[in-house]
């Protein structure tokens, strides 16, 4: 790791341009192969599987060309792409999400006669859209990828085309989407209205020269945008899509769509807030303060009530979306790093407990409720156990938890320190991150303390790749829960942004705006 | 040069689109005032772009590629869940809640 060759692009340089966005590259060219091979291919199980195996290898190899390009220190001129550690650690983040996702729905996908060997590329396709929107410094990028990213997912969530839930859950996902997707729109052409540009600096340098900080034409297309990301991020009073959608959605996809494509709206969200509308922070901060309060209070009382462990997760995933919100009400460079921690261990945790649901399930029986995992201890310790590691790590808690309790850490930490410290914010997080336990700690004690009903059907042995997913997943958690300071350095190296909002740059603004 | 004439309509176009959105309950004529909206906002783009130079027009250029991408995946969800419940009625799909 030594070998820093430190370098700068010139992205108005096609050749240095198509250099800076090597792995994205690669991952389409791959993923392109991947489609032309399964079109040419019968439908049949073992196509899936190869299909799946290519997408796994692909995804594995473009994760190794994204750590050891994130190693060497690269930076960038302006332009439409950024190059910094935000994008490369985002990126770590979807490719983990889309390896565990390919790995559980091989399995899946067989196991419920699902045959189109075209889904795993469609996961691909979906993780060079989420890089795409980690890498995007211009709205035109962002909205490509955005949609790259959407169009695939609406098709997965369908996936299954003989399950009325599915496609129920695919046509609700895709108009709800659509709908977000021209509130989005709407607010990009209003944000290029008032400020003459798409790119992410020049907006955010020429909200500043041109004094545009009371300009409504800018607000309402701040607003609209704030409302299309709340839609994609499912942040109340937004969220109503979410949990029908998961229920729906094939497990392994809901597991993707809670974990990956929110980190990735998340992601895309975070650095159009940081660097455009830095200089409008007073305005945006009570929006966005207001949103994670709800919020969190919201995802976390509703989740109390579930009693299908999918809707569960859905809800709760409703509730990291406000604690993640905390972070970005924060807007620190500090934030952004305590923001990545957050995601990767909401990733591993999520992913980790779906590939558990999927592990247990049959395909005449879903085993999806509480019930179902009452004396799951006697019978599947090891499974009991991680299941375990993955509730305390989504709940925070200490030690067992792992990463989860650092995650939580690193956001109150951010939120406490920042120039306008959010304590009320904070205290409001903590008090709904007690009130997760309730739901969190409900299906431990199933497991654990609960007997086995009598007559219950045997669980299914479990598959080689969901062991290693969840093997996986659990040691990861817990090593870099005992071990954080290597991750967080590496997060923080060139971090993403410049000067704090509230203060926005002076020097910027003697660069800017040539009109 | 009617900016800020087209730049109304295009307000008005998308008010229009989500209004329906809001309240028709026909999966297809939502998509279409889906549809609705994305073109105001592209009507929007260019009547910036008189201002701005050439940028906007590449932007709906992208948008008019995206939303036909979206119309073919889009049509194809519908036609599924048309097969299942013999209806593309919204008030019939709701086997989904809790």
């Amino acid at each position: 790791m030594d070998i820093n060759l430190t370098r700068s692009f010139d992205l108005s340089v096609p050749m240095q341009l198509s250099t800076a966005l090597l792995p994205d590259l690669l991952l389409f060219a791959g993923a392109m192969v991947l489609m032309l091979y399964a079109a040419g291919r019968p439908e049949s199980e073992a196509t899936q599987r190869k299909v799946g195996m290519g997408a796994l290898g692909l995804c594995i190899a473009i994760l190794v060309a994204v750590v050891v390009v994130a190693a060497q220190g690269w930076s960038s001129g302006p332009g439409v792409i950024a190059v910094d550690s935000f994008r490369w650690s985002s990126n770590v983040v979807f490719l983990i999400g889309a390896i565990i996702t390919i790995a559980l729905s091989m399995d899946y996908n067989a196991r419920e006669g699902i045959v189109v060997p075209e889904a795993h590329v469609l996961v691909v396709f979906a993780t060079g859209g989420m890089m795409l929107m980690a890498a995007a410094r211009d709205l035109m990028v962002l909205f490509l990828g955005i949609e790259l990213m959407s169009i695939a997912v609406y098709v997965l969530a369908g996936l299954n085309r003989r399950s009325n839930r599915s496609a129920e859950a695919a046509l609700k996902y895709f108009l709800l989407g659509a709908f977000s997707t021209g509130f989005l729109l709407y607010g990009i052409a209003l944000v290029y209205g008032a400020t003459g540009s798409t790119n992410l600096a020049t907006i955010g340098e020429r909200v500043v020269s041109m004094n545009l900080q009371a300009s409504p034409m800018l607000l309402v297309g701040v607003a609209l945008l704030l409302v299309g990301f709340a839609f994609k991020v499912a942040a109340a009073p937004f969220h109503m899509w979410a949990p029908d959608v998961y229920e729906g959605a094939p497990t392994p996809i809901t597991g993707y769509m809670a974990a990956a494509v929110k980190a990735a709206a998340f992601a895309a969200f975070l650095r159009v807030w940081l660097e455009a509308f830095s200089g409008v922070y007073p305005q945006w901060h009570r929006a966005i303060w207001w949103l994670a309060a709800i919020t969190m209070v919201v995802g976390n009382l509703i989740a109390l009530q579930q009693r299908n462990i999918k809707r569960m997760l859905a809800y709760s995933s409703i509730g990291h979306t406000g604690f993640i919100l905390v972070a970005l009400a924060a807007g620190t460079s500090q934030a952004a790093t305590a923001f990545i921690f957050y995601l990767l261990a909401y990733t591993l945790a999520t992913m980790g407990a779906f590939a558990v649901m999927v592990a247990l399930g049959t395909a005449g029986q879903p085993r999806e409720t509480i019930e179902d995992y009452n004396g799951l201890w006697q019978e599947r310790p090891g499974l009991a156990v991680a299941m375990a590691v993955f509730m305390l790590a989504l709940l925070g808690f200490p030690i067992f938890g792992g990463m989860g309790f650092l995650a939580k850490w690193y956001v109150l930490q951010a939120a406490l320190q920042a120039p306008a410290p959010q304590t009320r914010l904070a205290v409001i997080l903590v008090i709904a991150s007690s009130i997760s336990a309730g739901y969190y700690l409900a299906l431990v004690i199933a497991m654990f303390m609960k007997p086995r009903p009598a007559g219950a059907a045997a669980f299914p042995p479990l598959g080689g790749m969901a062991r290693a997913v969840i093997v996986g997943s659990v040691a990861i958690l817990l090593f870099f829960g005992a071990w954080p300071e290597p991750l967080v350095r590496l997060v923080q190296r060139n971090s993403m942004l410049g000067a704090p909002p509230g203060a926005p740059a002076a020097p910027a603004a003697q660069t800017a705006a040539t009109r | 040069m009617m900016v800020p004439e087209a730049l109304a309509l295009s307000a008005v176009l998308f008010t229009i689109g989500v209004i329906g959105v809001l309240t028709r309950r026909n999966a297809i004529v939502i998509f279409m005032c889906v549809e609705l909206m994305l073109n105001a906002v592209n009507l929007s783009f260019v009547a910036f772009s008189r201002l701005y130079g050439a940028t906007g027009q590449v932007f709906v250029v992208f948008v008019m590629t995206v939303a036909a991408a979206e119309a073919a995946v889009g049509l194809a969800i519908i036609i599924s869940i048309f097969r299942h419940r013999q209806t593309v009625d919204l008030k019939n799909i709701n086997i989904l809640k809790g």
